[in-house]
């Protein structure tokens, strides 16, 4: 292999997981809820889009750097999360239907609303936030000198991914080390035991789809310097969410993280050495393959090689 | 009475062109039967057998490409899309239904959907095959008036009712529904649960492409996005059913009324045309919250709001 043929691969794997560490965060919030409620949202990319149009407002009104507008946008799409739990979800978790799903459906409406909303508000234009380092990066040989292979990291791609992994990281110590924190979890393991140990199962699938919905809207932020938005942005997040859920693990976080960082580098691959109108069959053909040969996704792989030991 | 109602409504609508429509409500009424069609289709799969499906755009989109390309391809006329669909159409559904139905519920819903989107996108990337975004243009249109094609999809609403009637009062049916209301107990009585659920969805696909086939013919232009869309196919085909009425005969013929007529008032609305996703996704979620089973399934629900027949006691 030539070394400019090495350069290119090493360049496709950085960005790749870079890629990967964003895809994750996205994955996350739809993991936490698909395990606590047992639901999909559908919603998700539409939350995401929520998000991305509050960093943009924020950037172009009052010029609020993309990053720091994550400590607005979260909140804010918490409490649209957890209003949208309260007043529409819920409800129809009593309500006796034929067809279980209705709660999915639901969902499919309220990002329906969503996306047309924002397309009247904002129209359908592609729009960016020119952040002054947006072409920004940092070179392999303005470090060392006499490096033989070229390679080159993006700034805003570097900062996004770091914050990223700050989110998840406190994400994991918030659901590890609090009490509200273990109950998720223990809700998300047993409904019933759960309740029977005293846990307010309805008060944590509010806040779970509150914090799902915070975090795919600091995914929205952190998207913003290195993405366009346009209204209809969301679906494709949507099912890339669900492709990585598919791929992790249902219901793991663990399982979300490794299948972002996966999806993240063959999308980058397949990129570079296919094309990029293929890249969105790739991920779909990950999906086929991790249905018909790992059905339990990555996270069943680990747990057997522990059982294994 | 009520036994013959199916061969009346057909009859009036067979009636109707006689009364010298114009080309308008002609073509309203086509784009009605179309989606009952569709919607019928649907509601074999997810109304009666349970499974919900996000991706009836790939069938659809699927039938209307065999026959565009039969066309495009092969130089022959449209309309022998409808035999040659079946065999295509099942085919695909039986490897969709290989890979998704593995899955349960509400994953099997976004493995669908997912199928959907994977087909639009290798139909937009084949450029050698489907003529990728250019999509395939169908040069002489059959007939000017729009009578025959009223007709052809008149026949194509009437089988399909008649066969969904058929299966799902047959032992077929009860399958189904058994698998829908719990499929482990199903499997436990010895019903091979998969075997079932594939034969619903290549049923459903089958006539799925049906419309697809008539849809090329009707409209003579085809392009993955029209034919393949998440929203404006797939979504609004479980709309359909979910507002005329899950799992009833003359719920997706409700529905296909309702939702046809409300997307050409809100268009014909000039303010309101842009609003028309936003008004839809109110009506899905009013729908979901107050009349869960539609308004074929929640009729005694709706007549006692409006005070036509009192409450039981």
């Amino acid at each position: 292999m030539s070394s400019v043929n090495l350069e290119v691969l090493l360049q496709t794997l950085i960005s790749g997981v870079l890629l990967g560490g964003l895809y994750a965060l996205i994955a996350l919030g739809m993991t936490i809820i698909m395990g606590v409620m047992k639901i999909i949202n559908l919603a998700h990319g539409e939350l995401m889009m929520v998000g991305m149009y509050i960093a943009f407002v924020l950037f172009s009104w009052l010029h609020i750097d993309p990053y720091l507008s994550v400590f607005i946008a979260a909140p804010a799409l918490f409490v649209l999360g957890v209003g949208l739990q309260k007043f529409l979800i819920n409800p129809v978790m009593k309500v006796d239907a034929i067809l279980p799903e209705n709660q999915v459906i639901l969902t499919v409406g309220i990002g329906m609303v969503l996306a047309n909303l924002a397309t009247i508000i904002f129209q359908s234009d592609y729009l960016q936030t020119p952040v002054s380092y947006a072409t920004k990066a940092w070179y392999l040989t303005d470090l060392w000198k006499g490096a033989p292979l070229e390679l080159s990291l993006s700034f805003p791609w570097s900062v996004s991914f770091t914050i990223a992994v700050l989110i998840t990281a406190c994400l994991w110590f918030f659901l590890a080390k609090t009490d509200t924190g273990k109950s998720i979890r223990a809700t998300a393991q047993d409904l019933d035991a759960a309740l029977l140990m005293g846990v307010n199962v309805e008060r944590m699938r509010v806040i779970t789809f509150g914090l799902g919905s915070a975090l795919v809207g600091a995914a929205g932020c952190l998207f913003i310097p290195i993405y366009y938005i346009y209204p209809d942005i969301g679906g494709q997040f949507t099912l890339i969410s669900f492709v990585i859920t598919i791929l992790g693990g249902l219901g793991s976080t663990v399982g979300a993280i490794l299948g972002g960082l996966i999806l993240g580098l063959f999308e980058s691959l397949t990129a570079t050495y296919i094309g990029m109108g293929w890249a969105p069959v790739g991920r779909f053909m990950i999906f086929v393959a991790v249905l018909i040969f790992i059905p339990g996704g990555v996270a069943s792989l680990l747990r057997s090689r522990k059982f294994g030991k | 009475m009520k036994k013959y109602i199916t061969y009346i409504v057909l009859g009036l609508l067979a009636l109707l062109p006689l009364v010298g429509l114009n080309s308008y409500l002609m073509h309203i009424l086509i784009l009605v039967i179309m989606w009952s069609v569709i919607g019928m289709a649907w509601n074999l799969l997810s109304g009666y057998c349970g499974q919900v499906s996000f991706g009836h755009a790939a069938f659809f989109g699927v039938g209307a490409y065999t026959a565009g390309m039969l066309y495009s391809k092969l130089g022959i006329s449209g309309w022998w899309g409808f035999p040659a669909s079946v065999f295509v159409v099942a085919l695909f559904a039986l490897g969709i239904g290989y890979i998704c139905l593995r899955l349960r519920g509400p994953y099997f819903a976004l493995a669908t959907l997912s199928m959907g989107v994977i087909f639009r996108i290798v139909a937009e990337n084949l450029v050698g095959v489907t003529g990728g975004d250019l999509g395939i243009m169908i040069r002489e249109r059959t007939w000017i008036d729009k009578t025959w094609y009223f007709y052809i999809i008149l026949a194509v609403a009437g089988a399909s009712f008649f066969l969904v009637r058929k299966v799902i009062e047959s032992k077929l049916g009860y399958y189904f529904v058994a698998i829908r209301e719990d499929q482990d107990a199903a499997e436990s009585l010895g019903i091979n649960t998969t075997k079932y659920k594939t034969i619903a969805l290549i049923l459903s696909a089958v006539i799925t492409g049906f419309a697809g086939v008539f849809y090329t013919n009707y409209m003579g232009y085809i392009d993955p996005k029209v034919v393949f869309a998440l929203h404006d196919i797939s979504i609004i085909t479980i709309m359909v059913v979910m507002v005329g009425g899950v799992a009833t005969y003359w719920g997706p013929v409700v529905g296909a009324i309702i939702m046809v007529l409300l997307a050409e008032v809100i268009r014909s609305i000039p303010k309101l045309g842009t609003a028309h996703h936003t008004l839809f996704g109110v009506l899905l979620i009013v729908i979901i919250i107050f009349l869960p089973n539609g308004i074929v399934g929640d009729f005694s629900k709706l007549k006692r709001l409006f005070g036509m027949r009192r409450p039981a006691p």
